[in-house]
């Protein structure tokens, strides 16, 4: 568990956090005929399984994992858009998770959130300026229009989309520039804290390069707190500050980027890292994992990992590993633990 | 991609180009120019029965060699078909549009109700849709004008024979509208742009209000068009049963109806144009209808 | 003389608001067994180049003039049916979304017996028996278990390696994949692109892969097209041409990479985006985006010119 002093300087903090999906379908279709008896079975998706992390103010964390991890679960359960099963969230020192829709409200100016889908994420009936001006108009009641504008104009100049382009409907901009217009009204509050859902993993190569330093020039002007969620490892050595890699709906390794890139210790984070295609570096490196990706339907007792791990053994079987300081960073092993690795 | 943010500029040069829409607008619009401007047009008042005179009852349509008054002839009474029909014209149409404007506003609440919420409340709702779409809407209709009819009284009936019909089809006919705003709710709720509007803070009524009732639109103008056709039709057959719009304030149906006892006297002409003004009516709201599906049909659609 | 030889392909899409030129001007040489990568982004032609070998251009798109020579044929000239016999024969293709190949309703077993039964006239359990042999190549567990499993019974790796196996099953002579590996996960993706290496060299089979992703190009193929608004503008040897580009082009992709630059510090960026088909720039079509541009690249486009085993199509190259 963090102790009391790391909870308190922590912008985000995420004890526990879980989140189950019932799966079951209407009450038809959980009844089922077992040895001449009609049981009801229900069945839900562990998507998190106690996850405890903090975001300190200012820090850009990277939350990354392959599909099905459950990094995108944690993001919305964090930003509230998802109601979480277990486990609390607090937002500078106060609960949140618990919190209806209208105590809620002075939190959605500090929190905000960028989508990975340019192409859904933006109102197609909408204009521009209108999307952009909506959360304005509504959190700032006191400002007058010319003051909401003047607003919506800085903040498209500062995305570096044109103005004079609000008129236009979204399907009229590129998928860099709408990821642009995204971003331009998660600024429009002026949030602290932003949780970017794969925000550049749509986009074409070059285009990726603008938006990631967008971001960072928005995080540098506004001092900006981020949680990033992503797949894609070469984009979390640029710009994550401290890193949490994600395995089946739990955090296997937390640390410094440049920590947990030059010297990972879980076994999964070795693997993930020699997977990534690098240019320039021999690929005989890659290490291979066993068996296939396992889904969050059925989980292994203990150790999420194991079936996959060569490091497996019956320890870890039996009980699930918790967060311990390995070097500069946390990791959730037994065999890390015991000197075995 | 969604279409109809260009569609203004589009609309009338994809309807110019289709011949078959052209025309059915053309059509449509005629009808609708004659039907609504009927006191100004029609060449006498067919409700005032004090005009009618029965000894020009049965006289056949021009061409028949008879009274140049009537072109189109007239019925057992001495009614001119002409002003008959586009009154009665003027009569369907508001029933269709009024019934449709019903069923909309009852689907699109509960259809959007149900989408949005889910759970129980969705299980409901639509389980309710199921209940109601198992009853045809003509045995729904046949049996509450039926009671209607016999409760309050014939004189009653006559007077407010409209408002009641447009209650009927529309409260029979709902669930179309509940069902495709439903699932249209369904599939926008899930994309992001929604999201960003709970991260916003926005009420859950703003979200629909704002953001997913716009994007539902080109589904239920679509199914405006058939529905509005429906309804006419609908109270076509009511009026064919007995059930329709009173002999006194005829609509097409009860033209239909009345002339039908003429017609093995020889007197063809009372039911047969009535029938023909319907078809044509019908024909072009159906046939503009599936251009209007085939334009907001985003996989059709092209630049 | 080269397996497959593209010459001077043009690829037109006439569209109402005029023809869109997908490819123009594209040359290349495929040789026995060797393995190509087709690098660009969205909207580059690195599809539609694949698509034309196989004569699979969607409506209303077509080849305009140019010759695709394989084996001494001309695919651009085949009709159908001549054209059925060399797709998925001795051509095949792997498509981004093993789905898309896959049909959901047939179990793994009946869809490659009669894919292959459909080329060649052998019995039932023959076909079964190469179908085994090919999904053990591409080493799928248990592979006589997965003959009677449904596509979605399988995981996003597993079905790609049957897509591969399938691909595999009529000893096709070249393999086109298109972004085979975009929709896996990391750790799958390595796997599933060491598999292709290993086949393409244990069986001698050419490989024509499309990818956006240079790191995956790197780690597979030999030599490297870069593709932009329709056109090839660099070309060589993969390892040459990503270590010294001469494109600025390439150059701007393999420097936006996040792992080019010092952790925390901005990319490099290429301004701009790709044009859309339908307003490509005069002269060189990079030239508005490109820092090195001048006055002639506006007014004059640049050929590919080669340079050893190297070419290149910019007036000033890096």
């Amino acid at each position: 568990m963090p102790n009391a002093s790391e909870t308190s300087d922590a912008l985000v903090s995420v004890q526990n956090l879980r989140k189950e999906f019932d799966i079951s379908g209407g009450i038809l279709e959980q009844l089922s005929l077992r040895r001449g008896r009609i049981v009801r079975r229900r069945e839900s998706v562990k998507a998190l399984n106690g996850v405890t992390l903090n975001i300190a103010r200012g820090e850009a964390l990277c939350l990354v994992g392959e599909s099905g991890c459950g990094k995108t679960t944690a993001g919305r359960a964090i930003i509230g858009l998802l109601a979480p099963s277990g486990g609390e969230v607090h937002y500078d020192g106060r609960r949140i998770d618990r919190l209806r829709r209208a105590e809620m409200l002075p939190y959605r100016k500090k929190m905000q959130m960028i989508f990975q889908n340019p192409y859904a994420s933006l109102n197609p009936r909408k204009r521009v300026t209108e999307t952009l001006l909506e959360p304005a108009r509504f959190h700032f009641p006191e400002q007058s229009e010319a003051e909401h504008l003047r607003r919506v104009e800085s903040v498209m100049e500062s995305v570096g989309v044109d103005p004079a382009w609000g008129a236009r409907f979204p399907h009229e901009f590129s998928g860099g520039q709408r990821q642009r217009i995204s971003i331009a009204r998660a600024l429009m509050v002026d949030p602290e804290f932003i949780v970017a859902d794969e925000p550049i993993s749509a986009l074409d190569v070059s285009i990726q390069a603008q938006v990631l330093n967008l971001l960072m020039r928005a995080r540098a002007e506004r001092g900006l707190t981020y949680l990033f969620i992503t797949h894609d490892l070469s984009v979390v050595g640029h710009f994550g500050d401290r890193v949490a890699v994600m395995y089946l709906g739990r955090i296997c390794e937390l640390g410094e980027t440049r920590e947990v890139f030059s010297a990972p210790r879980h076994p999964y984070t070795r693997a993930l890292l020699s997977a990534i295609p690098k240019i320039g570096k021999d690929e005989s490196a890659h290490i291979k994992l066993a068996g296939e990706v396992q889904t969050p339907l059925d989980l292994p007792s203990g150790c999420v990992f194991r079936r996959r791990c060569a490091h497996a053994d019956e320890q870890c079987a039996r009980a699930v590993p918790e967060l311990h300081d390995i070097g500069a960073s946390r990791v959730a092993c037994h065999a890390v633990a015991d000197g075995r690795i | 991609m969604n279409a109809a943010p260009h569609l203004h500029s589009n609309v009338l040069r994809s309807l110019l180009r289709d011949r078959t829409a052209a025309v059915s607008a053309a059509v449509l619009c005629a009808l609708l120019l004659a039907a609504l401007g009927a006191p100004l047009f029609a060449p006498f008042d067919p409700w005032d029965q004090t005009q009618f005179d029965i000894m020009d009852a049965e006289i056949p349509p021009l061409g028949g060699g008879a009274d140049a008054r009537f072109v189109l002839g007239t019925d057992g009474m001495g009614r001119d078909m002409l002003s008959a029909m586009l009154y009665g014209a003027g009569i369907s149409i508001v029933i269709g549009v009024f019934a449709t404007l019903l069923q909309a506003a009852i689907g699109v609440v509960v259809g959007l109700a149900a989408g949005y919420f889910g759970g129980r409340l969705d299980s409901f709702l639509m389980r309710i849709a199921d209940i109601q779409l198992s009853f045809t809407t003509l045995m729904v209709a046949i049996v509450i004008l039926a009671v209607f009819q016999a409760s309050v009284g014939l004189r009653f009936y006559e007077e407010y024979a409209l408002v009641a019909i447009v209650l009927v089809i529309g409260i029979a006919e709902w669930p179309q509208y509940a069902r495709t705003v439903r699932a249209c709710a369904l599939a926008e709720k899930k994309k992001e742009y929604v999201d960003a509007a709970r991260v916003i803070g926005l009420p859950p009524f703003t979200i629909l209000r704002r953001h997913i009732l716009p994007n539902t639109f080109s589904p239920l103008l679509v199914i405006s068009t058939v529905q509005v056709a429906n309804a006419i039709i609908t109270e076509a057959s009511l009026a064919f049963l007995g059930l329709g719009m009173p002999v006194t304030k005829p609509s097409l149906g009860s033209l239909i109806r009345n002339g039908f006892e003429f017609i093995f006297s020889g007197a063809w002409w009372i039911t047969a144009f009535p029938a023909l003004l319907l078809v044509a009516l019908i024909l072009s709201i159906n046939l503009l209808g599936d251009w209007l599906r085939d334009l907001l049909n985003p996989r059709l659609y092209r630049r | 003389m080269p397996l497959l030889s593209v010459q001077n392909l043009e690829v037109v899409f006439p569209l109402p608001g005029g023809t869109v030129r997908a490819l123009r001007n594209v040359s290349f040489d495929l040789d026995r067994g060797e393995r190509i990568g087709i690098v660009g982004e969205s909207g580059a032609g690195k599809s539609a180049a694949a698509f034309a070998i196989l004569n699979l251009l969607g409506k209303p798109g077509k080849i305009q003039s140019g010759r695709i020579l394989f084996d001494g044929h001309d695919l651009a000239a085949l009709d159908y049916e001549a054209m059925r016999q060399i797709r998925g024969n001795r051509i095949s293709m792997i498509f981004q979304d093993p789905m898309v190949t896959l049909n959901p309703v047939l179990t793994i077993g009946a869809q490659m017996t009669e894919t292959l039964r459909a080329h060649r006239r052998m019995t039932r359990a023959r076909a079964r028996d190469i179908a085994l042999e090919k999904l053990r190549a591409v080493q799928i567990p248990s592979a006589e278990k997965r003959l009677a499993q449904y596509p979605h019974e399988l995981s996003g790796g597993m079905r790609q390696r049957v897509v591969i196996a399938t691909a595999l099953l009529s000893d096709p002579q070249i393999i086109i994949a298109d972004e085979p590996t975009t929709a896996l996960d990391v750790t799958i993706q390595a796997e599933i692109l060491e598999l292709l290496l290993r086949l393409c060299e244990d069986f001698a089979v050419g490989l024509i892969l499309i990818t956006h992703d240079l790191g995956v190009v790197f780690g597979v193929t030999q030599r490297i097209l870069v593709m932009y608004a329709g056109r090839i503008i660099e070309r060589g040897p993969t390892a040459e041409v990503i270590g010294a580009p001469r494109h600025p082009y390439t150059r701007g992709l393999i420097d936006a990479l996040p792992s080019a630059a010092r952790p925390g510090t901005p990319l490099k960026q290429i301004p701009g985006v790709m044009p859309s088909l339908h307003e490509i720039p005069s002269g060189c079509a990079f030239h508005d985006r490109c820092e090195f541009a001048q006055a002639r690249c506006a007014a004059e486009t640049p050929r590919l010119e080669e340079q050893g085993a190297r070419a290149a199509a910019c007036h000033f190259p890096l």
